[in-house]
């Protein structure tokens, strides 16, 4: 546990249990997260990503929720804006595999190892990542002030 | 007033003592043609006349009709505002679909297209040719009519399997795939059924299987086979004709309109006039089959009482029955839920069929040892 | 390091021989957008071995707006405007998850009344909009006659709104920190008379289509889904509860006045199409049930506790609530920080979004029609899913 336990901490500012912890160590997290029968965190409720532009780093979160225990975590991950690559949690919770395609899809954030990386609303010939502080889209001119 | 009565029975006693007389166009044709050419061609032309008259009147009428009751089923009032209660909505809806631009895809087989709506058609329009409406109003008795009308009713098939087939639409070929499976299968037990009352009738001409229910209608007379017959085929003809809950060839909300999605003004009209007059047809069958067709309701013996039925007309006993089947058909489509494909094919196979043949070789029994009601008359 | 970018053409490369016995060849199809089934639009593009389907993939898209995108553009209040049109029949429960989430990350304080109107409300929409499910089902199936029967209750409970809100479908009458009006004074009579309408409609419902065996065939032991993988794939409401996991936020943790009502959690054994029909059927009189216990007891006090024009400050930091809307959890994350009076980030977990995807898994292996029923019976509102 304490192994585990390193790089690990307390996100605050989260109305709920949370915790940030290192990209790299995610997957390693989210097994023992779901595995542990004492956590036993089955269900992915959310997961989207948050663009702290001024950071210059996408902030990830995962929203879990233990049908067993009922209890309830929020996960985190920070990654840099300039190579947001973080693994895919999808062999974990299989419902990721399309909450990820939505954070591709809108944040640009890629996923490591992902089975089926699409975009997920807009076109596959779209450009850019709309969710994104610095989109402009070509054709809204009424933002391009 | 006893006197009277009784006067009354004595004249319907009479009545029914004679054979009804049944007289087809065709016959009076044949008979004037020696003498006067041209009365015979006026009857042929009066029987053609009144086929397109029927066709037209029924597609609007049922058109109509579906709708009223439709709506009645679902708490709302259906057609309301062209004229009185929305009677000419029908005439409207005509017009719409004569006026709206007939569209072929690009890559369909444009003459199997074309074809395939008046196909469609053709079948169902031949039917009508020897349905006996009353005993003077039949325009062709053909002594194999139950025949004829098992082999032409077959060919409404070949209508859906190249209206799908040429549409060059996956849809379009799944509908047309799944119809023509249905019909073909559906074809056997509704013939299997139509065997039991031509077994007990010992004709198979339509009229003569009319006049063969002087006595009583065969869906009774016949003890239990004849029920079960008429379920089976009510049954099997709903599918024949893609009536929910079995009109998974056009399947609404799996296949968008199935063998007919890409059609569209009148052909469309053609598909969809070709599908009510085929529910008139099925019911008009039924009716003479199992109902006694245009023969009043009479109990073998009791002749006051068959009097006093034959006050009504033939002809409305026919209209009255048929409009009752087609009811039933309709409540039937704005009632169940739709069968899946492979369910629909258990159906048949396992379970109509096995009972078809086991109702026939009942009914069989049946007629060899005489035991069926009033069997002296 | 593998991050593979795919398009969708990538995915439907041209089919392979089938694999059935019979030397048939696969094909794809695509279901929607303009599909009956697509209710709304949502394409699914199919891969069919004859009647058999062999995969589903979803395409989401045509309804999104960039609902999350605008919101970063609007102040706490103008935003409930976009939730009503998510999910258009939760249009009031959408409301109070992001009303909620906004009153607990401000500090805003609500009364007794709000929350009793607030619960008695989103029950009505429950059970209109499963009303609304149990016909667009049947007409689904093939039975038109329930849509309109549907429909029938559905427009009693809109008058109720229409009076009170004066809205029928894009309500945005739940406010951060109260209502947007009070009730209607007719509203508890109203209200009381459309429920002893309602009671024996829903027993209808039983006699028209529940115990039709064409029904019952078209239902039972199709689609089958059973709890953990309803959990892994993410479904919630009565998708997951029909599995046989009873988890409903209004018992499991109660907002409003729940924690106060008595009611049951119906559960399937199963996780079927029949069990996920039977939970929803079961919800609306659990739903009825609630709404009787509350509409005689609504407490006096104000319909707001902000003042109308208030500016509403939500302090920095990321805040999730969720609450349990006809179709499952609907989790709100507000991520507040920069400008103080706009979210710097929302984003909607919809229940549809993450139900959507059992239907890959549920209809691979049945017929074209099961895609139908399993469809209907997940009970997706396309523009929550696209957002």
């Amino acid at each position: 546990m304490t192994a585990l336990a390193s790089g690990i901490e307390r996100r605050e500012k989260v109305n709920r249990p949370a915790v940030r912890v290192p990209a790299e160590r995610l997957l390693e997290v989210a097994a023992r997260l779901r595995d542990d029968p004492a956590l036993a965190f089955d269900m992915l409720v959310d997961h989207a990503a948050i663009d702290w532009h001024a950071e210059n780093r996408f902030e990830l979160f995962y929203h879990l929720f233990s049908t067993a225990h009922g209890h309830a975590l929020t996960l985190t991950a920070f990654v840099p804006r300039d190579a947001p690559v973080v693994p895919t949690v999808s062999r974990i919770w299989p419902v990721a595999e399309w909450q990820e395609r939505e954070a591709y899809d809108l944040m640009g954030i890629l996923y490591d190892e992902h089975p089926d990386l699409r975009r997920l609303f807009l076109e596959d010939d779209w450009q850019g990542f709309p969710l994104r502080k610095d989109y402009r889209d070509p054709d809204m001119l009424e933002f391009q002030k | 007033m006893t006197g009277a009565l009784a006067a009354f029975a004595a004249f319907g006693a009479a009545e029914t003592a004679t054979a009804w007389p049944v007289k087809t166009v065709a016959a009076r044709a044949a008979e004037a043609l020696p003498d006067n050419v041209w009365l015979a061609v006026l009857y042929m032309a009066l029987a053609l006349a009144g086929l397109g008259a029927l066709v037209s009147g029924l597609g609007m009428g049922l058109i109509y009709l579906e709708r009223k009751i439709a709506a009645h089923f679902q708490c709302r009032l259906g057609p309301m505002r062209v004229g009185p209660h929305g009677i000419f909505q029908t005439v409207a809806d005509t017009f719409k679909l004569l006026f709206k631009e007939d569209i072929v895809p690009a890559r369909a087989d444009k003459a199997l297209h074309v074809l395939a709506p008046f196909l469609a058609m053709t079948s169902t329009v031949l039917m009508l040719g020897v349905i006996p409406y009353s005993p003077v109003l039949q325009i062709s008795d053909v002594n194999i009519g139950v025949l004829y009308i098992t082999a032409v009713s077959g060919l409404g098939v070949m209508g859906i399997l190249l209206g799908g087939w040429s549409s060059y639409n996956k849809w379009s070929l799944i509908g047309a795939m799944r119809g023509a499976a249905q019909i073909i299968s559906y074809e056997v037990s509704a013939t299997l059924a139509l065997l039991v009352v031509v077994m007990f009738a010992g004709t198979l001409s339509l009229s003569g299987i009319v006049t063969s229910q002087a006595e009583g209608w065969w869906i009774w007379r016949a003890p239990v086979v004849g029920g079960i017959a008429f379920l089976i085929y009510l049954t099997a003809s709903t599918a024949e004709i893609n009536r929910t809950p079995f009109d998974i060839p056009e399947g609404e909300s799996e296949l968008t309109a199935g063998f007919h999605t890409e059609y569209s003004g009148l052909r469309f009209a053609f598909f969809f006039l070709a599908e009510f007059i085929n529910m008139f047809v099925v019911a008009a069958l039924t009716v003479t089959l199992f109902l006694g067709g245009w023969m009043p309701f009479h109990v073998g013996g009791a002749n006051a009482f068959n009097a006093v039925m034959d006050l009504v007309p033939p002809g409305a006993w026919f209209l009255g029955k048929t409009a009752l089947v087609v009811f039933v058909i309709m409540w039937f489509r704005w009632t169940f839920p739709r069968l899946r494909v492979d369910q629909l094919m258990r159906l048949e196979w396992k379970i109509l069929l096995p009972i078809g043949f086991a109702n026939l070789a009942l009914g069989a029994l049946a007629v060899l040892y005489s035991l069926y009601f009033f069997p002296g008359a | 390091m593998t991050v593979n970018v795919k398009t969708l053409n990538d995915i439907i490369a041209p089919p392979g021989a089938a694999a059935s016995a019979l030397a048939t060849e696969e094909y794809f199809v695509n279901m929607g957008p303009q599909h009956p089934i697509a209710h709304g639009s949502l394409r699914l593009v199919v891969r069919l071995d004859g009647e058999t389907v062999r995969e589903v993939i979803p395409v989401p898209g045509f309804v999104h707006r960039g609902i999350e995108k605008m919101a970063e553009h609007l102040s706490w209040r103008q935003l409930i405007h976009l939730t009503d049109r998510t999910d258009y029949l939760s249009a009031l429960m959408n409301n109070w998850a992001v009303a909620r989430t906004i009153e607990q990350a401000a500090g805003l304080a609500t009364n007794d009344r709000i929350e009793t109107v607030r619960t008695i409300v989103a029950e009505l929409q429950r059970l209109q909009s499963h009303a609304l499910w149990w016909g667009v089902l049947g007409m689904d199936l093939g039975a038109f006659t329930p849509f309109l029967y549907g429909f029938r209750e559905r427009e009693v409970i809109s008058e109720i709104f229409e009076d009170t809100i004066g809205a029928r479908l894009t309500m945005n009458y739940i406010q951060p920190g109260g209502l947007m009006y009070d009730i209607h004074p007719d509203f508890a009579q109203k209200t009381k008379r459309v429920l002893a309408y309602l009671k024996p409609k829903i027993d209808e419902y039983g006699t028209l289509l529940s115990g039709n065996v064409i029904l019952q065939e078209r239902l039972r032991n199709i689609g089958v889904l059973p709890a953990a993988r309803a959990i892994a794939l993410g479904c919630t409401g009565p998708v997951l509860r029909a599995s046989g996991v009873p988890c409903d936020l209004r018992k499991v943790e109660p907002y409003g006045v729940y924690a106060s009502a008595e009611f049951d959690v119906p559960v399937g054994s199963k996780g079927d199409c029949w069990d996920r029909y039977c939970v929803r059927i079961e919800e609306m009189r659990q739903s009825i049930r609630i709404v009787e216990q509350l509409i005689d007891h609504i407490p006096e006090g104000p319909h707001t506790t902000v003042k109308f024009g208030a500016r509403i400050k939500v302090p920095e930091g990321i805040h999730y609530g969720q609450i349990e809307t006809a179709r499952g959890i609907l989790g709100v994350t507000i991520v507040a920080g920069g400008k103080a009076d706009a979210p710097y980030r929302l984003h909607f977990r919809s229940p549809n979004f993450n139900n959507l995807w059992a239907v890959t898994e549920l209809a691979r292996g049945w017929r074209i029609a099961d895609i139908i029923a399993i469809q209907s019976t997940l009970d997706l509102v396309v523009p929550d899913i696209d957002r």
